[in-house]
């Protein structure tokens, strides 16, 4: 499975499997949890430093409740590792990553040329988002 | 009007870059149709019975004569050689080959235009006040938000893939002439007790199958907040509203299932958050898109008087001009509702003509109502005759704004996939039946909203009268409304009774119009007349 992870991170993969989110809160010493399409993920926000894993899944593309999942998780300040899985296909990585998604788990292989092109096709954007990018307005003002 | 910088230019160039790549790709089979069709959408691109329609925003209604000469060379040259505009002020064509789809975008961006989010499950092009910068009663000129919400709504990565479609629409005066709370999020600009400006908001409106009238949910947003509140809004919907049934995830029916005071708890719990994350475009981006709309140099000393000689002319500048901010100008009202032609179909040659007398005689200035009409929004009074002329020589001259001929009508059976029912034929039918200009002046202010189905893109809900196309038994039948408004007293039509056939529907109307002219008092339009009598009288006229 690992080989077929996309990651935008420097450190090492996590190996824990994830938990789902009711199994987190129960016993709570897991590092890895998974947040499916509905479950509200400000309920992890006490939680965030112990995790290494957070795993948001997209159970059909066209379901975007988990790109505001990503947003609170990181807006809460979480660091680690945050994983789009499931139905993830190349022409929504850009706002995953906006997002603050850093690792993806698509079920369907994306073609990496295709994934480079889309990732860097907008030379500017609108508005501040999780990631580094810088808003227009900020670059007409200084 | 606002003009991009490179800054934008950019980004609308790369939307073309990656639509290009987007359809060679579907083309190529590359992805399943069912992959493609979210992207096409959010490009404007629907699939109509016959061919694709493409849907052209253009933002809070404005265009310049260099876009509109655009728009009629796209009319000629991918198209059969007609647009038409709609009742968010955009403009769509129903002949479009999938395959020239990229093409069409990238003529479109070297006029500073595009079909981005026109269409699809994303927050679409707003909507505005067509006087703005015109009107006497406006507090400000609404476009220099709208333009600022355009950029922080284009794109917006969290908000890209959400339940449904999210309309905004956004006013700077008493009269609404924007359908505001007809709308997802309805805005409108006032000033609060300390003189500063800053938005109402009401939210959860919208027409289709469960109608509902926005409920306001904050009586003063500061102006320079007002990002981050749209987005607590949109936050609050994309994390909660269903996702199991297409026809309850709009945001209304969140905002009714939840109670509008828990809905606005949720959302002021979330602006706060939102807030302190400083996504805010600062008051200079403000100033700088502000700069853009500035007043023309409108010229002082101008005469107020009309020559009235000629009686045709003077039925027209009564009908079809409204009172202008500035001494010695108006605003003039094209009708694009001739009878017996399609409401909002406009050729590529009346395009150009139209073009034509914006660049000479209103400041480059041409304005897309929701009415489906359009607007040269400061016309010297002195030039007026000539305007009329040419109007009258281009076959615009009609004189009918709001009248019972000015009818909206939605595309229906004759280009709908979802249609039920015929909506064009019946308002042509509707039109020829009161054709006589002095009846319509008569009848007065009278708005007839017609739909092929449920989903209301006619607006019958918000018709003075209302028509609904249904399906009954195989057959097309026509269900009648009365009470309806779009305007600052929105409300919801009710209906009547059993269904028409097709002329049916147009004797249901004749004599509803008649119990309006029998039951009238001094000053009342239909709608207030209707509003004082109830359904009764109506009732046993058309059923009785
Ligand atoms: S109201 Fe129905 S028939 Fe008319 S355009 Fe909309 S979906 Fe089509």
């Amino acid at each position: 499975m690992a080989e077929d992870i996309i990651r935008f991170r420097d450190d090492e993969p996590h190996e824990e499997p994830a938990v789902s989110l009711d199994a987190f809160l129960d016993q709570s010493n897991a590092t890895a949890v998974r947040v499916e399409a509905g479950e509200d993920a400000r309920r992890l926000i006490p939680f965030l430093d112990r995790l290494a894993l957070i795993e948001v899944d997209f159970p059909r593309f066209r379901d975007g409740r988990g790109y505001s999942s990503a947003r609170i998780l990181r807006e809460a300040g979480y660091k680690g590792e945050l994983r789009a899985s499931g139905d993830v296909l190349v022409d929504q990585m850009l706002f995953m990553r906006r997002c603050g998604f850093d690792s993806f788990a698509p079920d369907a292989p994306i073609d990496p040329d295709v994934l480079d092109a889309a990732l860097n096709r907008y030379p500017y954007v609108y508005q501040t988002a999780a990631d580094a990018a810088v808003p227009v307005w900020k670059l007409r003002h200084g | 009007m606002y003009r991009y910088d490179h800054y934008d230019q950019a980004i609308v160039d790369a939307r073309v870059d990656e639509f290009r790549d987007q359809t060679a790709r579907r083309l190529a089979g590359q992805m399943t149709e069912d992959q493609f069709k979210p992207l096409r959408l959010k490009n404007g691109l629907y699939l109509q019975l016959h061919a694709y329609m493409l849907r052209i925003a253009i933002p809070y209604g404005t265009l310049n004569s260099r876009q509109l000469r655009m728009l009629g060379h796209i009319a000629r040259t991918y198209d059969r050689g007609y647009g038409h505009f709609t009742t968010r002020q955009n403009i769509q064509y129903h002949w479009i080959k999938l395959q020239d789809a990229p093409d069409i975008l990238a003529e479109l961006a070297t006029v500073e235009m595009h079909a981005i989010q026109t269409s699809g499950e994303s927050i679409r092009n707003i909507s505005a006040d067509q006087y703005a910068g015109a009107a006497a009663d406006e507090i400000c000129d609404p476009r220099p938000w709208a333009e600022l919400i355009r950029q922080a709504t284009t794109f917006h990565p969290e908000f890209s893939y959400l339940p449904r479609k999210f309309k905004i629409a956004l006013i700077a005066s008493p009269t609404d002439r924007a359908a505001l709370r007809w709308h997802d999020l309805a805005l409108r600009i006032v000033r609060n007790e300390a003189g500063e400006e800053g938005f109402e908001v009401f939210a959860g409106g919208g027409m289709g199958r469960t109608p509902f009238i926005a409920y306001p949910i904050r009586a003063f947003c500061p102006a320079d907040q007002i990002f981050s509140y749209i987005q607590a809004v949109l936050r609050v919907w994309n994390s909660h509203a269903r996702r199991d049934n297409i026809h309850k995830q709009r945001m209304k029916i969140l905002v009714h299932d939840l109670g509008h005071e828990e809905f606005t708890r949720q959302v002021e719990e979330a602006f706060a958050h939102i807030l302190t994350l400083g996504t805010d475009f600062p008051r200079a981006e403000y100033e700088r898109i502000a700069a853009y709309f500035a007043p023309p140099p409108f010229e002082t000393g101008l005469p107020d008087e009309i020559d009235r000689a000629d009686p045709d002319f003077a039925l027209w500048v009564d009908r079809q001009t409204a009172p202008h901010k500035a001494p010695g100008y108006a605003i003039v009202n094209i009708s694009l509702k001739r009878v017996g032609g399609i409401g909002g179909d406009i050729t590529a040659e009346q395009m150009e003509a139209v073009a034509d007398l914006a660049e000479r005689y209103s400041f480059d200035d041409i304005r897309v109502t929701h009415g489906q009409n359009l607007v040269l929004p400061h016309v010297r009074k002195q030039d007026l005759y000539a305007v009329w002329q040419a109007l009258d020589a281009a076959g615009l001259a009609d004189v009918n704004l709001d009248l019972v001929t000015d009818i909206i009508a939605c595309p229906g059976l004759d280009y709908c996939s979802l249609a039920n029912a015929r909506s064009i034929p019946i308002a042509q039918k509707i039109a020829q039946r009161f054709a006589d200009i002095d009846r319509q002046l008569e009848l007065g202010e009278l708005k007839i909203k017609i739909s092929g189905c449920i989903n209301a893109c006619g607006h019958h809900h918000a018709g003075h009268i209302g028509i609904l196309g249904v399906d009954r038994k195989g057959t097309e039948n026509y269900q009648l409304l009365l009470g309806g408004s779009g305007a600052e007293d929105t409300s919801l039509g009710k209906i009547t009774g059993p269904g028409f056939d097709e002329d049916g529907i147009v004797d249901a109307v004749e004599k509803t119009t008649d119990v309006y002219l029998r039951e009238r008092q001094d000053g009342e339009r239909f709608l207030d007349t209707y509003r004082r009598i109830g359904v009764e009288p109506f009732k046993e006229a058309i059923y009785g």
